[in-house]
């Protein structure tokens, strides 16, 4: 049956073209692949070629017609033992060549895998007894927990086996797990990131362990387009339980390659989880969450913290849920909004505006992405005040985020501007009176509050 | 995975059955048939955005295909369709990707470059050069991790040669000892760069031997060779042994895209290798050879042009994505 031939599209962008030159005219036969134009789109001169095979019964526009639109007839091909008359049969019958898609019932083929059953963390449980241990204890003791429950769960990094970690976050855990499941790698992010996401992809539930967070750098292609996306990609086929944790921000006197808080970065990506603890209660609750989350999760811990000491339940069940704010001090007259290390920087500034007669109330949100913007909210519309506080740089950063929570949310319950305290917009410099100066500080956040009282 | 002597005796490959001769025929052009038909789907604009047609590779990827076992994993680029119909993906939820529609394999969320099935061990389609090189061992360490037999196939052309995460994977792969087939399809071209103008390296198959990596040079072009050697890589990784790589020496017909303006190399030779070296019509003349009638392949073609016909018509009919779809398959619910 003879066929019409349309002007193609041959660009993401083209919508019109010039027909150049016939290579095929009336009467010539043509099999599949053969140019039968030349046509000039919005990027270059291109070819056109036929998709059957036929005879040319007749061409439709001229050589040289500009502003063809795509999809327009532009040829009529006959086939085998047509006549010519079939050319000017078919270009009356022509309805505009492609219909709208029309609903019908839509088999399923696409085969869907069943998300896997996690264990909901339990809000604002009380875990009753707790002891004194340091992040780096919680972090461990979070890993160990969650290797022994799951075959699925390993540990892949540079220096987390024989060495015992670079920070000794994974002491003891070649010997009781085994070299197949505590992976030394070789200095090599981007292979051995992009390695531990198609084994996630499989079903397995690696932990990455970067020996910091600027080194995710040289990895985050697969953080963000491999690990994030793909779930969305397959149409829900094929999650990637991955967490990808290691100290984030500053550390002492390691100069601006190695002092970054990449919160912002990640934060901004849909598919990522982020979580940011403070405490050893938050580090443990939190990596143990994220080890069982089914999704992509970012853990930043910081260095600093790492060996400081905090009271943790003992419970063996213990566990924080994502997404959920912890209200560190309870007050009335301004809600100060800090994470990772600066909590306890805002509960300094805290104790100082007490001592002036201002109580300020401190929320450590544990998790970036989700924010618990409920918590925040509420907490604004009690104080009316909100100053955010962390260690990353002010453009586009997490405290713009929450400023901007507590405009478009408690506007009328505001009675001065939010306002940001942030490390100063500036690489991290080496000098111990700079590096001071350039990070947020206890009297930051004081002046802050002090201001909004004031205006 | 073919034992059965062929009659035609070839002296530069393994025999092959005439029932294996037929089937990698079929598989061929329901490959050549289906990218044909995607490609004019595109100039109709029923295909939008990137579209990357596998024509005139086919030979690699079925010889491939015809030693793959339940169970064996593959991932590729952007130049995908051919891997999921030969993985075994219906040509209707492949098409109906293409077009964006909710029969598609990623209910029209994924598109030309982004497929994937987890029932089928494919784990896509990768818009990003290189990505699949390290996913793709991945793969392999899973499987290694699991204690399976299971082999991962891991393609990309010579132009992600050039990217570092490859030979970051090729170390990965050979201290670890992964069972992965490292398959570079070399069509020449890069987008529009020739591989003389972009590797230093002039024989990509020696890329593996810092880390001891076994590998063949293959002619990508001849069903019979790329069976061979897919056997002898797939019987390596299987035992043990670690990685292997193939460099496939193939070509592509059509453009890098949609929107090529083929200004970077001559259409004669696009032309020769169309006359001369057409695996379709190679395979064809070895079948013809070996005394398999002509009809044969009047029916496999009637078989496959409705193969196509009717994915084409699932793929214009299924609907377009529930607008619902905007909002799920971002995060997995816990």
């Amino acid at each position: 049956m003879a066929s019409l031939i349309l002007m193609p599209a041959l660009s993401p962008t083209m919508t019109e073209g010039t027909l150049a030159r016939w290579v095929k005219k009336a009467g010539d036969t043509v099999a599949a692949g053969d140019v039968i134009a030349e046509i000039e789109t919005d990027k270059a001169t291109m070819e056109v070629e036929a998709v059957d095979e036929g005879v040319i019964g007749k061409t439709l526009v001229e050589e040289g017609t500009q502003n063809i639109a795509v999809n327009t007839p532009i040829a009529v091909l006959l086939a085998e033992g047509e006549d010519a008359s079939a050319a000017d049969d078919v270009v009356r019958s022509s309805d505009p060549a492609v219909g709208a898609p029309v609903a019908i019932e839509t088999p399923s083929d696409p085969a869907i895998t069943e998300a896997p059953e996690v264990a909901q963390a339990e809000d604002d449980r009380d875990w009753g007894e707790t002891s004194e241990i340091t992040v780096r204890q919680a972090l461990r003791d979070a890993m160990a927990a969650e290797l022994r429950r799951d075959e699925d769960v390993f540990l892949i990094g540079e220096e987390v086996a024989q060495y015992q970690g670079a920070y000794k976050i994974s002491q003891g855990l070649l010997e009781e797990f085994g070299e197949k499941r505590v992976i030394d790698t070789p200095i090599t992010e981007h292979g051995f990131t992009g390695m531990a996401v198609g084994a996630a992809l499989t079903g397995l539930k690696p932990i990455v362990e970067f020996m910091t967070m600027n080194f995710s750098l040289q990895a985050i292609d697969h953080i963000i387009n491999s690990a994030a996306k793909t779930l969305y990609m397959s149409g829900g086929q094929m999650g990637c339980p991955i967490v990808f944790r290691g100290p984030n921000g500053a550390a002492a006197r390691v100069g601006a390659q190695h002092s970054q808080c990449f919160a912002s970065w990640y934060a901004h990506i849909p598919g990522l989880k982020v979580v940011a603890p403070w405490s050893a209660a938050d580090a443990k609750g939190l990596l143990r969450a994220a080890i069982r989350d089914p999704n992509p999760v970012i853990v930043l811990e910081n260095e600093i913290l790492y060996g400081q000491k905090f009271p943790c339940p003992v419970d063996e069940d213990f566990i924080l849920p994502i997404g959920r704010a912890k209200i560190e001090r309870e007050g009335t007259d301004v809600t100060l909004v800090a994470f990772s290390i600066m909590v306890g920087v805002a509960l300094e500034a805290a104790a100082i505006l007490a001592d002036e007669g201002i109580s300020a109330e401190v929320i450590n949100l544990r998790s970036i992405r989700p924010l618990d913007t409920e918590t925040i909210v509420r907490s604004v519309k009690k104080t009316n005040r909100i100053v955010s506080v962390e260690e990353g740089w002010p453009v586009a950063g997490i405290g713009a985020e929450i400023c901007t929570v507590a405009v478009e949310q408690a506007f009328d319950w505001l009675d001065a501007p939010p306002a940001r305290v942030c490390g100063l917009d500036l690489p991290m410099p080496y000098a111990a009176n700079l590096e001071k100066l350039a990070l947020p500080k206890p009297e930051w956040v004081v002046d802050a509050v002090r201001k909004q009282l004031r205006d | 995975m073919d034992e059965t002597p062929s009659a035609s005796g070839r002296s530069n490959g393994p025999a092959l059955s005439p029932e294996t001769m037929k089937r990698a025929y079929r598989d061929m052009l329901l490959v050549r048939r289906f990218e044909e038909k995607a490609g004019q789907l595109y100039g109709m604009g029923l295909i939008g955005g990137f579209c990357h047609l596998y024509i005139g590779q086919e030979a690699v990827v079925v010889g491939i295909g015809l030693n793959m076992k339940q169970g064996d994993k593959s991932i590729t680029s952007y130049r995908d369709h051919g891997q999921m119909l030969v993985a075994g993906m219906t040509p209707r939820g492949v098409m109906a990707e293409l077009t964006g529609r909710s029969g598609g394999y990623s209910h029209g969320k994924g598109g030309s470059m982004h497929m994937f099935s987890r029932e089928k061990e494919f784990y896509g389609g990768h818009g990003i050069v290189g990505a699949q090189v390290a996913l793709g061992t991945g793969l392999a360490f899973a499987n290694k991790y699991r204690g399976t037999d299971e082999v991962s196939i891991v393609y990309f052309g010579e132009g992600a040669s050039a990217q570092g995460q490859v030979y970051e994977s090729f170390n990965l792969a050979a201290l670890h000892k992964l069972p992965c087939i490292y398959v570079i399809e070399n069509n020449r071209y890069g987008m529009g760069t020739s591989i003389e103008r972009a590797s230093a390296s002039k024989d990509l198959s020696r890329n593996g031997e810092p880390w001891g990596i076994a590998s063949r040079k293959v002619d990508g072009m001849d069903i019979f060779a790329v069976h061979e050697a897919a056997q002898e890589a797939m019987e390596y990784c299987r035992s043990g042994k670690g990685p292997f790589l193939l460099e496939m020496e193939t070509y592509r017909y059509r453009g890098h895209s949609m929107s090529d303006p083929a200004k970077y190399r001559q259409r004669a030779e696009v032309e020769e290798m169309r006359r001369t070296r057409d695996p379709i019509e190679t395979l064809k003349a070895e079948m013809l050879r070996s005394g398999i009638e002509e009809s044969v392949f009047k029916d496999i073609e009637t078989d496959v042009k409705a193969i196509v016909a009717d994915a084409t018509e699932f793929a214009q009919t299924s609907p377009e994505p529930d607008v619902s779809e905007l909002w799920t398959d971002i995060l997995v619910e816990a």
